[in-house]
């Protein structure tokens, strides 16, 4: 590219003749460069995650891959029969299902304050509500224990873990809103006013439907974030466990390849559960398309 | 105020009652109690409000006081930020890589690839680098098998082990602001500094930094929070010896001490907040860019 600029001053052209040949050589080492930090990057990032799950399927009482001991399905099969197991996992899908209500109930609420209203002292207000996502996870589940515990005598419990987690994943769920209502036409709801609907009608048929993508993307966010909690729900959920909580307690024990065997079948629920959201979004935008070309014929 | 009344009064009602309970009842009480619960000394229920139940630093004289506790502080921080540079020196080629390739095919699975890691919990990422890293770990048999090393190496006792783990653990949370800053930058500007004959280093210093500086502040601030928040990374990569500072915190909650836990706690909330100043000042950026 350099050469191209410069040849375009005829003056600039005797240099542009030696920069190039330079440049030339110096591309290909930068090329090579980047190629080494790539394969390192994706090497550092995937290869802890391929040994974990490769380990489940080796025979050997240790999760380890050598000595390699033979091919084995034994370990999904013990992770399978713990009962502790399957109540953690109906926990972690208890806490995220609540989570999710509660994060987009007020993460709704706060975007609209900040994108509706012009309230007094904006920008303390805003820092507040956005604070809980600069602090450290576990500040705010000691805190969380401590007000609750102190107030109403509410030892820890799964509720408590919703309330915590609610506290910061709600400030997500309110950025994601905001984003999106920032590039909403308020023409829209004022010419349905205007055509006399009331105001719950122009949210519920206008607002609303424009908001669902924001919705699906919040709740996403929100119930992955609620799962994969360890820190705020490690003070709040006192003796109960959430599949985080289990892990943790169960890697303290000494471990068996079933750790692994879960780990792997959590990163194929996962995959399956990324791939159906990717469809589902992309099936919604195909329909959204259809009807906008549907209107304008 | 006219664009509010679009909502009604049920509209006003709902933010009303949603903000305030979220603002009240799960930040601003519960901070101000950890804080109030910090002040004061650890005492049995039945001293609570009695002569002896009165605001003091005493709590604070021991976290940050005591040699102990102060050496794991220090570490901490210093861990922390080491964490930070080391991950924002990963990150930023990368980020900058995808932000310049637009749509070209190769980018969604690098996004992939990229994701795959924070699929699974920090507990469990944290268990594979256990894997890699132990005393006969995958790395070890390589080394001592290509005989580079005649012992294997403990990576757990002098931090390499947490340093590894919290890069590992929060590298998305630095790329992701890095790259959709970088995004929307012109890529004419790169072109017309490249003609006008600026350097490689000149184009970021003087064009892709100042464009992409919110978003290299907020990855710094999320990714140091993190790390020196974390409680999973060092208590699995940390070895027996060296402590976190998080642990500190879990262990006098575990013991009923409160109060001393808050104090704890209240050290770290200022520590983040310490150094969200020092990051908004160097990179001139308000609460608003980050935070978005």
């Amino acid at each position: 590219m350099s050469v191209d600029g410069l040849s375009r001053h005829s003056e600039l052209r005797a240099a542009s003749v030696s920069l190039g040949a330079h440049s030339v050589r110096a591309d290909g080492i930068l090329r090579l460069v980047t190629g080494v930090y790539l394969v390192l990057l994706f090497a550092y990032l995937l290869l802890p995650l391929i040994y974990m799950i490769a380990a489940a399927f080796n025979m050997s009482r240790f999760p380890m891959l050598t000595p390699w001991r033979g091919f084995t399905l034994q370990w999904f099969a013990e992770a399978w029969k713990e009962a502790r197991l399957w109540h953690a996992l109906g926990r972690s899908v208890l806490i995220g299902g609540c989570v999710v209500v509660v994060s987009i109930v007020l993460g709704l609420g706060g975007a609209l304050l900040f994108t509706r209203f012009r309230p007094p002292a904006r920008s303390l207000l805003y820092s507040v509500l956005v604070s809980p996502i600069l602090m450290p996870g576990i500040v705010i589940g000691l805190s969380t224990a401590i007000f609750w515990d102190r107030t109403l005598q509410l030892p820890g419990f799964w509720g408590l873990a919703v309330l915590g987690q609610s506290t910061f994943i709600s400030a997500y769920c309110m950025l994601i809103f905001m984003a999106r209502l920032q590039r909403f036409d308020v023409e829209l709801e004022e010419a349905a006013l205007d055509l006399g609907a009331s105001p719950l009608q122009v949210f519920r048929t206008v607002t609303l439907p424009y908001l669902r993508p924001a919705m699906y993307s919040a709740a996403a966010l929100a119930f992955m974030q609620s799962f994969d909690n360890f820190n705020t729900t490690l003070f709040t959920i006192g003796n109960d466990e959430t599949l985080t909580i289990y892990i943790a307690a169960k890697l303290k024990q000494g471990v068996t390849p079933a750790v692994n065997a879960l780990a792997c079948a959590m990163v194929a629920t996962t995959i399956v559960g990324g791939v159906a959201y990717e469809l589902a979004r992309r099936r919604e935008a195909a329909r959204v398309a259809r009807r906008v070309r549907a209107v304008d014929a | 105020m006219s664009s509010g009344q679009r909502f009604g009064t049920l509209g006003l009602l709902y933010v009303i009652l949603t903000c305030g309970i979220w603002m009240l009842l799960l930040i601003v009480a519960p901070a101000a109690m950890m804080m109030d619960f910090a002040f004061r000394p650890f005492l049995p229920p039945t001293e609570w409000g009695s002569a002896a139940d009165v605001y003091t630093l005493r709590n604070f004289g021991t976290a940050l006081g005591d040699e102990f506790n102060r050496a794991i502080f220090l570490k901490t921080v210093w861990a922390s930020v080491v964490t930070t540079g080391i991950a924002f020196v990963v990150c930023y080629p990368i980020s900058y890589i995808l932000a310049r390739a637009g749509r070209s095919s190769w980018v969604g699975i690098a996004m992939i690839a990229l994701l795959v890691p924070f699929w699974i919990n920090e507990v469990l990422r944290s268990f594979a680098w256990q894997l890699l890293l132990a005393h006969d770990g995958f790395f070890n048999q390589v080394l001592v098998g290509l005989r580079l090393v005649s012992q294997p190496v403990d990576f757990f006792s002098r931090n390499v082990g947490v340093l590894i783990g919290l890069v590992y653990t929060y590298i998305l949370f630095m790329i992701f602001p890095m790259y959709s800053a970088m995004e929307n930058l012109d890529q004419n500007q790169i072109e017309a500094a490249r003609d006008l004959g600026a350097p490689w280093w000149r184009i970021h210093w003087d064009v892709v930094i100042p464009h992409a500086k919110s978003g290299l502040a907020s990855g710094c601030i999320v990714t140091f929070m993190l790390a020196a928040g974390s409680y999973a990374v060092p208590q699995m990569l940390g070895g027996t010896r060296s402590l976190w500072f998080t642990q500190l915190i879990y262990n006098q909650f575990e013991a009923i001490n409160w109060n001393m836990g808050a104090a704890y706690a209240m050290c770290l909330v200022v520590l983040c907040v310490a150094f969200i100043l020092v990051m908004m000042s160097l990179f001139r950026v308000r609460l608003r860019d980050i935070a978005r």
